[in-house]
């Protein structure tokens, strides 16, 4: 297979939309949120409009297809993440409300230590400050080194007898730096802790290996995968996962309940109480069915003369800072940068009114950002879906506003 | 461009020196929880009513120009004023109100850009703060 970036692009409907003043769409926040292939759209459709019912309830033709839909989307994304079986896939809306699960899920005592690192998204710095405020645990945090990588020679450091997980970031939303798993892995195993990685930035640049990867849990979003809003998924290897203590409470995760009590389900449905996003879960498997008939290296190669063509454009700048590793092999298409003298919210304004889409602020990640320097960035986030004419046209855009703005 | 949003008055503003209070009766800081700018609102009062606000801010340029503009139209409103007038900057932006004073007609083109209202809105929301504190 070849990686064919027109064609590509054509399979996307949001970038025939004309936008205002006859702009083309050059769509730069994918670490925000990917958009829709027709794939998606069309396996959504075909599912609301041939098999929407509720699921786990009816007993009739049209729930029974609403199950299968539903199961076998929780098949798809079992295989494409090398899990041992559909099991170990829990349905979420989220990676945060994956990670918030897990939060609530284990069983932790006073005293007992979460492993964090400074350049976690909000998502997986939150919930564990709630869980520190529940129970007394401590965290204690991987430092960053100044291109923002996690510092893997601290790990011996930070990782005590108490450690009960380490959860961290497969890679960065605001540098793109890819974290170093084996190490983080070995450095785990060596204290008998899990580990938890937080793939919503890594997913869309490529399927994960869970089982190749050596942790124990995996979480992502869906609608950063290509996939709808309101899904998402924490994956656990199924002897972790089935220890946990299960989150929501509702329909669909009993197994009995009287007066006195309830008596919890089998993972994973325990964990999915209520009725759960059945179509974004037909749309994620799509999602994932559609990346997986991609020559994914070609995917990444194309991403990767992207990433090294905005960088070079950005270096050149005055007054521009890239935030980063320098090596784009430690990096994802995620480019942050600090132009000197100008706001982020008002360059990723006057950006938008070019119809070029970048996001610009603190990035749910204030720890990363203080750790760096920095209070505020501006970030271009690429994917697969990108060509050089967008990379060109921020490149074009940028010394024109900078100049207006300082 | 956005030459109505952008303007002159705008950035002639937001360039202005942000004065500060060697010795405020109260002070607030608030941060935009979007995007992580801050403001600082310090006030001096007397018999009631502001006699000088002084200001920081990590933020945009509509925040810096707002927090200019605020520092000048609150000296000599008491509280009830100065919590109508931001009130009245919000109707503004969110209801198509108004301006309620002058000088912040200049502010009337980010109206239509629901995500930088709060940019506006963050000194106000500090000064209000700053003053429910001194109670």
């Amino acid at each position: 297979m070849s990686f064919d970036a027109a064609a590509l692009r054509r399979q996307f409907p949001i970038l025939r939309q004309a936008q205002p003043g006859g702009r083309a769409l050059h769509y730069l926040d994918n670490a925000a949120t990917t958009q829709l292939p027709d794939a998606v759209l069309d396996a959504v459709q075909r599912h609301e409009t041939t098999a929407r019912a509720n699921v786990r309830r009816g007993l009739y033709p049209l729930a029974e297809a609403a199950d299968d839909a539903f199961e076998g989307a929780r098949a798809t994304v079992a295989r494409h993440l090398g899990a041992a079986g559909p099991e170990e896939i829990v349905f979420t809306s989220g990676a945060t409300a994956a990670i918030n699960l897990l939060a609530h899920g284990l069983a932790v005592a006073p005293g007992d230590e979460i492993v964090l690192s400074q350049a976690e998204h909000h998502s997986n710095l939150v919930p564990w400050q709630m869980l520190a405020q529940r129970t007394g645990v401590r965290l204690r945090f991987l430092p960053v080194t100044p291109e923002g990588r996690l510092a893997a020679d601290d790990l011996a450091g930070v990782i005590g007898e108490r450690c009960r997980l380490i959860a961290v970031t497969h890679a960065s939303n605001v540098t793109g730096a890819v974290s170093d798993v084996a190490a983080i892995v070995a450095a785990a195993r060596a204290a008998g802790a899990p580990v938890m990685l937080d793939g919503a930035q890594a997913v869309q640049h490529g399927l994960p290996d869970v089982a190749a990867l050596g942790v124990d849990f995996y979480v992502f979003s869906g609608h950063k995968v290509f996939a709808p809003n309101g899904i998402g998924v924490l994956w656990g290897r199924f002897d972790r996962l089935d220890r946990l203590r299960p989150f929501h409470g509702g329909g669909g995760m009993i197994r009995r309940v009287e007066e006195g009590g309830f008596t919890a389900g089998d993972a994973p449905w325990r964990f999915e109480a209520g009725t759960p996003p059945i179509a974004q879960a037909v749309g994620l498997a799509a999602a994932l069915d559609w990346l997986a008939g991609l020559d994914l290296a070609a995917v990444r190669r194309h991403e990767a003369a992207l990433t090294r063509r905005l960088l070079a454009g950005l270096a050149g700048m005055p007054g521009l800072r890239l935030v980063g590793p320098a090596d784009d092999h430690y990096r994802l298409p995620v480019v942050s940068f600090a132009a000197e003298g100008v706001h982020p919210h008002d360059l990723c304004h006057l950006l938008g009114e070019q119809a070029i889409c970048l996001r610009g602020g603190h990035h749910c990640a204030q720890p990363l950002l203080t750790a760096l320097g920095h209070d505020a960035v501006s970030r271009a986030s690429l994917s697969m879906m990108n060509d050089d004419a967008d990379v060109d046209a921020l490149l074009a855009a940028l010394p024109k506003i900078l100049r207006a703005l300082r | 461009m956005s030459e109505t949003l952008y303007n002159t008055e705008i950035k002639r503003l937001a360039a202005l020196p942000a004065p500060r209070l060697s010795d405020p009766d109260a002070a607030a800081t608030l941060d935009n929880p979007l995007c992580g700018d801050r403001v600082t609102v310090e006030v001096r009062l007397k018999d009631g009513r502001i006699q000088a606000v002084g200001y920081a801010v990590r933020g945009c340029l509509l925040c810096q120009a707002a927090a200019a503009t605020l520092a000048a139209r609150a000296v000599g409103m008491d509280a009830m004023e100065a919590v109508a007038l931001a009130a009245g900057l919000r109707a503004m932006l969110k209801e198509d109100a108004p301006p309620p004073a002058e000088p912040l007609t200049v502010f009337t083109p980010a109206a239509r850009h629901r995500s930088r209202h709060d940019c506006v809105l963050l000194p106000f929301q500090a000064l209000a703060e700053t003053l429910r504190q001194e109670k």
